[in-house]
């Protein structure tokens, strides 16, 4: 879903040409100073896999990773980004397979609406590489910072744990 | 004894089909998921279409005010702005949203933006439309308004008051709906009993389930064919078009709502009818498609909180064997500024009258009013809850009281297996059930006996408290819509019902569509699995259109995914639909195979000869001959199928009695029953649950996983309800949680593990065994009241409100030793 969009062409300030590379992909574009990370991703890239809960960086729904950290992108302007290497959630499946992580919110119900879904996964494959085998209190305090209101937490713990063990901390951390 | 209501209702019993089995009842993984997974699904801001702008609205920051004047001129000279819209403009334009309930709360009149006053803080007084979601939002705060303030009342029984400020001159007072619901004989039983419990007053609050995706929509009113467009998140787009047609006075066919992947709805978006109107007017004005997504602060201050209902001199009769024999009780409902769906809220409570207790008389006098408060609107649980917490708090004090223990008060109370069907004092029919059973397994799952011995041991001095609470709930699904006749005996609204169009595609495929806008509820997967049962295939090979878009897919007019209804109406639909198909395919089958229907049978995507798998034909077959081979058939039989087959589940319901307000209200009543075991921090009211267990009866599972992810899900939206999450408004009517900071949605860290454990009473009156579910009843409202009731000394008040921040918690403990405990006994 990479459509395009037409640029805006009536705001006032200023314009920053950015170059940035998302999953593994480099893209130059010219972006206003006040556009958010998460509204480039969606609206002038079109990868809207990244979604919007809040506007006050409470939810974590456009968790994204910049260079290794997890950040959350309605927090981020798009200048900011210029040069960094950005990894979302279109960039988990590998040649459209599920990777461990995604089956395993799969196979043990960890969605229910979805929306939460692309920034725990973030969230998730974040913590997975600082710590591939969590507990369960880990796990919960590796995505606080995500709202869900659907699942109640139970399932989305239990695909992390489970993911965790069948190899998917080990596989985030040597991918480091 | 008094006289018990004569029984006045009969629900047939169903002949279930016998071919669910091979898939339905397993927790197979989600269709659903893959896109998601991805970031490939489909949400409305998602939604992108060419020459489309931006919609923001302008929002009032006065909870009561006259509009001298709105001025755009300076917002329409911002560069990138394409026009604005006004309530003055609307006024002209279309004609205010009809009224359910009868004058004189009917004669209020709403518009799609605020015309001539304003009625709570973030009612809309205009709209932007622009070229970015920027600028919009520079452009919205560029609109000048001037206003008038006006005296503003926040207090949902002050408003009733005749002195009180009057929000809508037209109805004349702010009482938008009164009425009396009287079964049995309460002052019998207030006259009869051996106690009565008087009770001052129990406060159920404000909240919501704030989806996490906000509401949105983009709306194009198409100039060439007058058809207006609408991909939205809307969870009950019939109900929104019923509402929205007149009010823009065009026909329902050229009104066309989409979706596909709703972000979470929880009741809350029904409520987006005004905004889509708005949206509407604006895009045909401007001639453009008008793109709006809620920023979480206008979700907040405008997209709707649940019900905030307050009950006042409640009196229970109760027998000194623990029999608890009616209620009496006077009740106010809030419904904030506008009646958004209201006054519904003050009949949908009665299918509940008794909750789970052989209560059989009850007297509930019922006030609805407006106040300068956000409109309220569905919320998981809507209307039942605040009536269930009332009887469960009414069941805990009781027990609190007069000495029993809560557990054999209830068992004692509870409708024992074997009074199903039983009717209530309202004529409602509780389908099945088995309280007791669910009781104890709730119970083992916590171990209770081991908590109450850490409760005694931990004693006094250890800083600590634990609380153990119960809370039973029903969760009663499939409404009958007649129940709106109750409040206005005027409504043409009866019964229920959901359509499904099954098809063999092609080459053969099977594909279904349904009249349901799913937010996550697995409608895909589960429709999949009924229908694979009954066409002999796998769940993977039927393909269920993903969404909804009322160009293609069937509908009736209550099509939508709301109130706990898909198990039966949904998959009603969708098994009615499978079976008409499967009869066609066997007539074609017969005729090709030269076999007798009854001989054959279906498996793997073939029909075949039952003990010769050789004679067989595939799905491929049966689609060709009817699509592109007819001529090969008899005339009879290519006249007579068609291979495209609509069923409309119709449940079986009469028109209630408005008068003496009974009736079958709903289907299916399945249960929830929830124990709480929590630790109090004496010095700070610190909460932590140290143990929280459910016991789910849904009757027949389709999928246990779903249902399971349903549990989860209402009980954290419960407890964070109960101990985190709240509206409030300061006297003048600012709202004082308007954003994730300090409308504290439960995260990871607060949300208990749940455990979950399973009774099966599959309902007799649906066609496939279930009840529908999700809604939760509120059950962890009444289980972390009655914890933290039970953590508090004898002399403590009683917990009246439903809501229990730390430091509500804190003060209970920290009482003065004298405070009134809003609560009496008189004894004969
Ligand atoms: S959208 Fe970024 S934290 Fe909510
Ligand atoms: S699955 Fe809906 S918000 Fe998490």
């Amino acid at each position: 879903m990479s459509d395009e969009r037409d640029p805006v062409v009536s705001d006032e300030g200023t314009a920053h040409a950015i170059e940035v590379t998302i999953n593994g992909e480099t893209h130059k574009r010219t972006v206003l100073a006040r556009q958010l990370l998460v509204h480039f991703l969606r609206d002038t890239l079109g990868l809207q896999g990244t979604h919007v809960g809040c506007d006050t960086g409470s939810c974590g729904a456009c968790s994204v990773i910049v260079d290794g950290q997890l950040i959350k992108s309605c927090m981020m302007l798009a200048p900011q980004v210029d040069g960094a290497s950005i990894e979302t959630v279109e960039g988990l499946a590998q040649d459209g397979e599920l990777n461990v992580l995604q089956r395993s919110f799969n196979e043990n119900h960890g969605l229910q609406c979805g929306y939460c879904t692309p920034g725990m996964l973030m969230a998730a494959t974040d913590l997975l590489r600082r710590n591939p085998n969590p507990s369960e209190d880990e796990i919960r305090h590796g995505i606080r910072g995500n709202i869900c209101r659907c699942t109640g937490y139970v399932n989305i713990v239990k695909s992390i744990k489970a993911a965790a063990e069948a190899g998917a901390g080990a596989a985030e951390e040597a991918s480091r | 004894m008094s006289s018990v209501p004569v029984a006045q209702t009969t629900v047939e019993s169903v002949e279930k089909p016998d071919r669910l089995g091979e898939w339905s009842g397993k927790s197979i993984p989600r269709k659903e998921d893959g896109r998601h997974l991805k970031g490939q699904a489909l949400f409305t801001d998602d939604k992108w279409q060419h020459r489309m702008g931006y919609a923001h609205f302008v929002r009032s920051p006065h909870a009561h005010a006259r509009i001298v004047s709105v001025d755009t001129s300076r917002a329409e000279a911002l560069e990138g702005v394409f026009g604005t819209l006004t309530g003055d403009e609307v006024k002209d334009l279309s004609e205010p949203f009809f009224q359910i309930a009868p004058p004189p709360g009917g004669n209020l009149k709403e518009w799609c933006l605020a015309v001539g006053k304003v009625r709570y803080q973030g009612d809309a007084v205009a709209v932007v439309l622009a070229e970015s979601r920027e600028i919009a939002r520079d452009a919205a705060e560029l609109v000048e308004v001037e206003y008038e303030p006006l005296p503003a009342i926040v207090d949902g029984i002050a408003a009733a008051d005749p002195d009180a400020p009057l929000l809508h001159d037209e109805v004349g007072s702010n009482i938008v709906w009164h009425g009396v619901y009287d079964y049995g004989d309460i002052d019998w039983a207030l006259e009869n009993a051996d106690h009565v419990v008087k009770i001052d007053r129990l406060h159920f609050h404000r909240f919501s389930s704030t989806p996490l995706e906000c509401n949105a929509a983009v709306v194009n009113w198409e100039q060439g064919t007058g058809v207006i467009e609408i991909f939205s998140n809307n969870q009950m787009p019939m109900f929104a078009s019923l509402v929205i047609g007149p009010a823009l006075g065009v026909p329902s066919n050229k009104i066309q709502f989409q979706s596909q992947d709703i972000g979470g709805a929880f009741g809350i978006k029904i409520g987006s009818y005004p905004q889509i109107t708005a949206l509407a007017l604006l895009s045909k004005k401007l001639g453009r498609p008008a793109k709006w997504t809620e920023y979480r602060t206008d979700h907040m201050l405008s997209a709707g909180h649940g019900n905030e209902r307050t009950f006042v001199d409640i009196q229970v009769p109760v027998m000194a064997d623990g029999t608890i024999l009616g209620v009496k009780v006077r009740a106010f409902d809030d419904a904030g500024a506008y009646l958004h769906y209201e006054p519904l809220g003050a009949v949908i409570w009665s299918q509940v009258v008794p909750g789970c207790y052989k209560i059989k008389h009850v007297q509930v006098d019922f006030t609805e009013t407006v106040s300068n408060k956000c409109p309220t609107i569905p919320n998981r649980g809507y209307s039942r809850m605040q009536h269930l917490w009332l009887i469960e708090r009414i069941v805990d004090v009781v027990a609190t009281e007069l000495g029993f223990d809560p557990v054999e008060l209830r068992k004692h109370n509870y409708i024992q297996p074997e009074d199903y069907p039983y009717e209530t004092p309202n004529a409602c029919v509780y389908d099945s059930g088995d309280l007791p059973k669910a009781l104890d397994l709730a119970l083992g799952a916590v171990d209770y006996p081991a908590w109450l011995k850490r409760q005694e041991e931990l004693g006094t001095g250890s800083g600590k408290r634990i609380g153990i609470g119960i809370g039973t709930t029903l969760d009663s699904g499939t409404n009958n819509f007649g129940q709106a006749r109750i409040i206005n005996p005027e409504l043409p609204f009866s019964g229920n019902g959901e359509a499904a169009y099954a098809k063999l595609d092609l080459y053969g495929e099977v594909n279904l569509n349904l009249g349901t806008t799913p937010q996550g509820q697995g409608h895909e997967t589960t429709a999949a699995q009924v229908v694979a049962d009954i066409l002999g295939m796998s769940p993977d090979d039927v393909n269920v259109t993903a969404g909804f878009d009322q160009r293609h897919n069937t509908y009736v007019a209550f099509s939508g995914t709301y109130a706990s209804q898909f198990a039966v109406t949904g998959l009603g639909a969708a098994m009615g639909a499978a079976e008409k198909l499967r009869a066609e395919i066997l007539k074609v089958a017969a005729y090709a195979l030269e076999a007798d229907e009854a001989d054959l049978d279906l498996g793997g995507g073939q029909v075949f000869v039952r003990g010769d798998r050789e004679r067989a034909i595939p799905f491929i077959g049966i689609a060709n001959l009817v699509y592109s081979n007819n001529a090969v058939l008899s005339p009879e039989l290519a006249g007579s199928v068609s291979l495209n087959c609509r069923h409309v589940y119709v449940p079986p319901f009469q028109v209630p009695d408005h008068e003496a307000k009974t009736g079958n209200l709903t289907l299916t009543y399945a249960s929830q029953t929830h124990v709480c075991v929590l630790e109090i921090d004496e010095e700070t009211g610190h909460v932590e649950i140290l143990d929280y267990a459910v016991a789910d009866d849904c009757g027949r599972v389709i999928n246990p996983m779903i249902v399971d992810g349903q549990v989860h899900g209402a009980t954290a939206l419960g407890i964070g309800a109960a101990l985190f999450e709240t509206f409030e408004y300061d006297d003048e009517g600012q709202l004082m949680q308007s954003s994730f900071y300090d409308y504290h949605a439960i995260t990871a860290l607060d949300a208990p593990h749940i455990k979950t454990e399973h009774v099966q009473t599959p309902s007799p009156f649906t066609p496939n065994g279930a009840k529908g579910m999700g809604e939760g009843g509120g059950a962890p409202l009444h289980a972390v009241c009655a914890a933290i009731q039970n953590a508090l000394d004898d002399g403590a008040p009683v917990v009246s409100e439903s809501h229990n921040s730390w430091e509500r918690i804190y003060r209970l403990i920290n009482h003065e030793p004298n405070a009134p405990r809003g609560v009496e006994v008189v004894t004969r």
